[in-house]
Parts: structure tokens; C-alpha cells; sequence
């Protein structure tokens, strides 16, 4: 019995340390996994989105069948649930390494609209992504519109 | 002593009038709109330019056609917050009714109808460069706006600042009719000169201020800290920003990065504005963007 009380006060203390060392070290977050992932996903938009838009500022010659893919691909990317990546305390003004504004916990209704209209816009570039290099041109306006909504809102300013 | 006495009191006298000399609101001359007639498309073209929106909507709106400049965003600085003013057309909490003299006096010399000075918050040292033309247009666009009954909130601004009759001596030291860049041989610079340093106001936030708040013209979009916050607002001068004049005017219409990451805060504002331009008029930005000399 007073063994695991000393246990439980062994594994408190430990534990406080090893936060107190994060807290000093900056680096290490209790939500390093889920904001690393967050990351991930935006990189594989701008991977995509890479794609299509060196496309359509002619940099890469246009194909149709890789502009295709990348739209399909961002398609897929709106879809994924990505509630697990969010969790409460994970923005900018409670943990290290992130530029989520905590305002993005208080304003989910919004929150979810702006990410209805990145939908909206991944979508109408499937749609357009494969016709032609005009098409695929005309589509980069409105997902940029939609990231740049979300990220007006709630990404601090570097 | 009594020559001492009033030695000191003519040289009060004097730097009194000196103060209320340099202090008292300079005017425009009403003659140079005399005549014009307005063209409210060039004056949307003008208010999307000037970014009119991006500070005097409500603050979190989404970016629409025919915003509602209702004001009430806050801009924190060194000197106080400072909120932006209703501006809508409405006659009682906007600024409906006004003439084309009294919008001339507010957007490019800082004055009040009632003749106060207004803080420099508001970019009147850069809309003083604005074509007469494109002034009286403007007004004529604003006029076609929603009308909005939210009262404008007083500014957070503490002693001394808070005594507006000493903006004189601000307008005195820090506003100039000058352009920074002082030669735009082609049409393409001068109109990207501009839109740059008159319509946009880039330098407000792309270029660090002194002590008083006055813009360091000599480091030119050279970048500045956030005002009243953390962090930087980017360098934008091609010593200091390696992108292209196409990065740049790509950038200007979709948000996109050269990297694909995309715009955001304040910024993000901006694009929203220059998306509604035309391509030859981002192009010419990103061209004086280009032209601005190294030091």
C-alpha cells in the first residue's frame, strides 16, 4: 500500500519533470503527434496543389491524366475526418510549434464552413483539372480563396 | 531680468504660433474635383486597390462584392488601438451625405469634416497621391455600398497621443506628396508605382517606422515588426524576397506561394483585393516590386 503510494508521487514527479523539461525545452508538445500530422496534411495539399498550379502558370507542361490525379488526390484530402488532429489545447497560445489560433476552438461553426468551401473548390477542380489547361487555370482562384479563408482567420501571423 | 522675462515670453509667443501654424489642418483645394464626372466601375476598381475593405468590414466577414464598412476592427500600435470607424453610407453612423470635398479632405489630408486631424492609422499619406479622378470615383463607388447603423468605436489611445491637435506636427514631419521610388521610366512602374505607394498603402506595414511612428522611407518595404504584436511583416524588396515578378503576381491573384503554401492573416486581406484586379495591373506591382533599388 505505501508502495504504490510512493509510486504514484514517484510517477507525479517524474511526470512534472519531464513537462517542466518540455515547457523549457520548447520543442516537445503533448500534441507533437496530432500537429505533426496536421502539418502532413498540409503539405500534401501543397504537394498537389503544386501539381496543378505549376500546370497552370505553365511551368510544367499541362497532362491531363497528373492533373487528374492531383485534384483526385486533393478530393481525398478534404475528405479525410480530421477531428483527431484537433484536439482542445493544441493551438498556438497553450503549446509549442503550431499557429493555430485558439480561435479556431471557439468559432467551429465557422470553422467548418471554411473547410466546406475548400470541399467545394477541391471538388469543382475534378471536375475541371482533366478537360484542359483553361479549365484546370480557371479552378486555381477558388482553392486558393478557400485556403487563404481559413488561413486569414485562424493561422498566426509569422 | 525683465528683458529676460520678456525675451522668454516672445519666444513662447512665438513657438505658440509655430505650434498652431504647423498643427492646423491643411485642406484640399475643392478646385481640383471641380468638373469631374464620377464613374463608380473605376471607383470599385480604385476601392479594391486602396483595400478600403480589408480594415473597415467587420472584423472575421467574409470577403463579399459590396461590403458593409461597418467598422469596428482593431489595430493595435505603440501609440494606443485604434478601431476603425464606420464608413458606410449611412448619414447618422457612417459617413452618408458627405460631399465630395469633405471625402477629399478625410482620405487625403487626413481631416475631419469638422475639421479634426485624423490618426494616421488610416493611410491618408499614401491616398494623398491619389489621381483626382480616381478620388471622385471612389466616392461615387462608395455611395453604391449597404448602409450600416453600428456606432464607430472611440479609439484606445492614451496621453499624449490622444491629443489630436499634435497630429499636425506628425502630418508636418511624415507626410510627403513625394513617391519613394523617384523615377518610373515606363507606363508599366508608374502605374505599379501607383498602386503601390498611393492606392494599396504597401508601405504602411511592409516598412519599419521610427520612434514617432513615421514611416524610415530609406529602408523601404524592407519589412517591420508586427505593430503592437509579435512578429515580422515580410521584406517585399528584391534584395531581401527572391521570388519572381510572376511569384509575385501569382501570388497577388490566387494566394498561392511560390512553394504552394498559401496567404494568410492580414495578408490574406490584401489578396483578397488584388485578386480584383486585372492581371496587368498585379503584374505592374510586381514589376515596381522588382525596380525598387538595392542599398
Amino acid at each position: 500500500m505505501k508502495f504504490r503510494k510512493v509510486a504514484v508521487i514517484a510517477a507525479g514527479a517524474l511526470l512534472a519533470t519531464t513537462t517542466v523539461f518540455a515547457e523549457s525545452h520548447g520543442a516537445k508538445s503533448p500534441y507533437d503527434s496530432q500537429i505533426k500530422a496536421r502539418k502532413g496534411m498540409m503539405n500534401l495539399y501543397a504537394v498537389n496543389l503544386g501539381v496543378l498550379g505549376g500546370m497552370a502558370r505553365e511551368k510544367i507542361a499541362y497532362d491531363a491524366e497528373a492533373a487528374q490525379v492531383a485534384a483526385d488526390n486533393l478530393v481525398a484530402l478534404t475528405s479525410v475526418n480530421v477531428n483527431s488532429l484537433w484536439p482542445q489545447g493544441s493551438d498556438s497560445a497553450s503549446t509549442e510549434g503550431t499557429r493555430a489560433l485558439p480561435e479556431i476552438w471557439s468559432n467551429f461553426p465557422d470553422v467548418g464552413a471554411k473547410s466546406g468551401a475548400l470541399k467545394d473548390a477541391a471538388a469543382a477542380m475534378q471536375g475541371l483539372a482533366g478537360a484542359d489547361l483553361a479549365s484546370l487555370q480557371s479552378g486555381m482562384g477558388a482553392l486558393g480563396g478557400a485556403c487563404g479563408a481559413c488561413h486569414k482567420a485562424y493561422r498566426q501571423e509569422q | 531680468m525683465l528683458l529676460a522675462l520678456r525675451g522668454f515670453v516672445a519666444v513662447g509667443i512665438v513657438g505658440i504660433g509655430v505650434f498652431f501654424w504647423i498643427t492646423s489642418p491643411v485642406k484640399v483645394d475643392p478646385q481640383t474635383y471641380a468638373g469631374l464626372t464620377a464613374n463608380p466601375e473605376n471607383g470599385k476598381m480604385v476601392f479594391w486597390a486602396a483595400g478600403c475593405a480589408s480594415c473597415h468590414t467587420e472584423p472575421g466577414s467574409d470577403a463579399t462584392d459590396a461590403p458593409s464598412l461597418s467598422g469596428g476592427q482593431a489595430f493595435a500600435s505603440d501609440f494606443g488601438t485604434f478601431y476603425a470607424p464606420n464608413i458606410s453610407p449611412d448619414p447618422d453612423h457612417g459617413i452618408g451625405g458627405w460631399t465630395v470635398e469633405e471625402f477629399a479632405n478625410a482620405v487625403q489630408k487626413g481631416v475631419s469634416p469638422t475639421g479634426q486631424h485624423y490618426y494616421p492609422a488610416f493611410p491618408y499619406s499614401a491616398y494623398n497621391k491619389m489621381q483626382a479622378q480616381d478620388l471622385v470615383d471612389l466616392k461615387a463607388f462608395f455611395d453604391t455600398l449597404p448602409a450600416d447603423q453600428t456606432e464607430s468605436k472611440a479609439h484606445d489611445v492614451g496621453f499624449p497621443f490622444n491629443i489630436r491637435r499634435n497630429l499636425g506636427g506628425w502630418k508636418f514631419l511624415f507626410v510627403s506628396d513625394e513617391w519613394v521610388l523617384d523615377t518610373a521610366p515606363t507606363p508599366e512602374l508608374e502605374r505599379g508605382r501607383y498602386l503601390v505607394e498611393a492606392l494599396a498603402h504597401c508601405g504602411e506595414c511592409h516598412t519599419p517606422r521610427n520612434a514617432l511612428g513615421g514611416l524610415e522611407t530609406s529602408s523601404w518595404l524592407e519589412g517591420a515588426p508586427v505593430p503592437g504584436g509579435k512578429g515580422r511583416v515580410p521584406a517585399i524588396s528584391p534584395g531581401k524576397l527572391n521570388w519572381t515578378a510572376e511569384d509575385i503576381a501569382y501570388y497577388l491573384e490566387t494566394g498561392f506561394t511560390p512553394d504552394f503554401d498559401s496567404v494568410g492573416g492580414h495578408m490574406a486581406a490584401v489578396v483578397e483585393n488584388m485578386s480584383r484586379l486585372t492581371e496587368s495591373d498585379r503584374k505592374s506591382v510586381a514589376a515596381y516590386l522588382k525596380a525598387i533599388p538595392d542599398e
